[in-house]
């Protein structure tokens, strides 16, 4: 570009970018706060390297596993499976028919979405071992109150997600619908679910991901599976049963994380 | 046409005022008669897309009264309105599809309101109505297309599919509003076409909105001009002289007209 006389025009150089205080001081206080919370859960780094040992001790004893346990193991860890695709199964149904509740462009009344998104938020506050916590309190020890837990989580991770994608959808097939005169379920089967369908069904199997690890665990406070026996076999140092357990989980997990991904790879296409 | 002069569509004098306190729609009276093929223009924001969507009743209107085959829409209720709907055939600008489903979904889609709930969710559609969909796609020459995905077609063949589920619905009166906005001129003109000939062939009656006034000339029997919410004329297209457009188009005060 030339300017009217003919010479090169005059660039001005990048200029200087404004000094913004506030970024500073938040900068200081982030810092701070967290030598603050250090000191406040006495969190300290020196104690793990002192008590470093007992981990590897530990790690020894569990990489020897005793694999004439895993005869106990294997029924145990497929019990804890069928916990978690139970689980998932109700509470992905529940969410299913719940988010289309919550959903503003399904319901267009802003009370009803409000008070049931209440309810939800609510719901999801809840943590998996206080679930599992709460349902042994009211039907006893056993796999039925782990796979309730594991309903109402499921229940809380599919809801969220399911209904945000049912409100980013093209409006547009809902609008067609309406006016050929299909009523309001009509509308949600052919309008409405075609769109989201995948999407579902990839957030049930990513919360069947996330229930198979949690079930695990959820024995520990005597809601069923595996994780009873992770305990007992702690409490009593048997490690090498420990292993065996650890190994098995970490084999069944991997796998069904890997085969769970693949397929709502696809599903996305 | 047959049937000439019995009124399909009555508006009363229809208004539409926007919550945030826009005129839509002013003291509209209209009567539209059977096997008419009227086109309606003017610019963008005058209410064309308000009428057109305050007749099937996808937009409610704050006074006044629109009969439908001498029944008024806008005081139907749940399954009457629904069963006037079903009379009334609409082509959107963005056509609307379910873009993961299959082209024949799509345009059996037309037919759900003659369906009972559960036969929809469960996706029973009669073995004649699929027949009719395929019939339906090869009159807009989109047979071989009918187990595609609707979003592996282009966007004039996307709409033709819904050409396709308006013959499926068999609707009384077609609306459509911008159909070919977002097409190139040589769809556009198959797809006035495709809607001349439901006009011509099924006798259906025709309100198109139309932004270009080339098309609206070679398409339209009548002609409809809006301005700010307010019928600025009507008459046969073959009697409404170039200075009609130049009016609609330049609010009363240009010297050509605006031929997009």
């Amino acid at each position: 570009m030339t300017n009217k006389s003919g010479q090169a025009p005059v660039v001005p150089g990048l200029p200087k970018k404004k000094f913004k205080l506030m970024n500073w001081v938040w900068a200081i206080i982030l810092i701070g706060g967290l030598f603050v919370s250090t000191q406040e859960t006495n969190t300290s780094l020196p104690v793990l390297f002192q008590n470093f040992s007992n981990f590897t001790e530990i790690f020894v004893e569990m990489a020897k596993p005793d694999w004439s346990y895993s005869g106990t193991v294997i029924p145990l860890v497929l019990q804890t499976i069928k916990m978690a695709i139970l689980g998932t199964f109700f509470g992905s149904l529940a969410a299913f028919f719940y988010s289309l509740l919550i959903a503003r462009n399904v319901v267009k009344n802003k009370v009803v979405t409000g008070v049931f998104r209440f309810i939800m938020n609510i719901i999801r506050t809840i943590p998996d071992l206080l679930l599992g916590a709460i349902f042994v309190a009211i039907v006893g020890t056993g796999t039925f109150a782990g796979v309730l837990a594991l309903s109402v989580f499921t229940f809380g991770v599919v809801v969220k997600l399911f209904y945000e994608a049912i409100e980013t959808i093209d409006n547009g097939p809902i609008e067609a619908l309406t006016a050929v005169g299909a009523n309001k379920w009509q509308i949600i089967t052919d309008a409405v679910l075609p769109q989201v369908m995948t999407y579902f069904i990839s957030y049930t199997l990513y919360a069947f991901e996330i229930n198979v690890r949690a079930s695990t665990v959820l024995g520990y406070i005597g809601a069923g599976g595996i994780g009873l026996y992770l305990q007992q076999t702690l409490d009593v140092f048997q490690y090498e049963r420990t292993g065996t357990i650890i190994i098995i989980i970490v084999i069944v997990v991997v796998l069904i994380d890997y085969i769970s991904s693949k397929a709502r790879e696809a599903l996305m296409k | 046409m047959a049937n000439a002069n019995t009124p399909m569509i009555e508006c009363k004098n229809v208004s539409k005022v926007y919550p945030d306190g826009t005129v839509g729609l002013k003291d509209i009276n209209l009567t539209i008669n059977k096997g008419e093929f009227v086109v309606v223009v003017g610019l963008s924001g005058a209410g064309k897309s308000t009428l057109l969507r305050s007749i099937n009743r996808l937009q409610d209107v704050s006074g006044g009264e629109i009969l439908i085959d001498g029944k008024s829409i806008t005081a139907a209720k749940g399954k009457e309105l629904r069963l006037i709907r079903r009379d009334i055939g609409m082509i959107f600008q963005s056509f609307n599809l379910v873009k993961r489903s299959s082209v024949l979904r799509n345009v059996l889609v037309g037919r759900v309101a003659y369906y009972p709930t559960w036969k929809t969710t469960f996706n029973l559609f009669s073995k004649e109505d699929k027949q009719k969909a395929y019939e339906a796609l090869q009159q807009v020459g989109l047979a071989e297309k009918v187990y595609n995905r609707a979003d592996e077609l282009s966007g004039g063949q996307q709409q033709r599919v819904a050409i396709a589920r308006v013959l499926e619905q068999n609707p009384k009166i077609i609306l459509a509003d911008e159909p070919t906005a977002s097409l190139d001129p040589e769809t556009s003109k198959r797809i006035m076409n495709d809607l001349k000939m439901l006009n011509e062939k099924y006798g259906m009656t025709v309100i198109a909105n139309l932004h270009s006034v080339e098309l609206a000339k070679e398409f339209g029997q009548r002609v409809i001009g809006i301005r700010a919410g307010q019928v600025v004329y009507d008459g046969k297209m073959s009697e409404t002289p170039e200075s009609v457009f130049t009016n609609i188009y330049n609010g009363g005060n240009g010297k050509e007209a605006a031929d997009d």
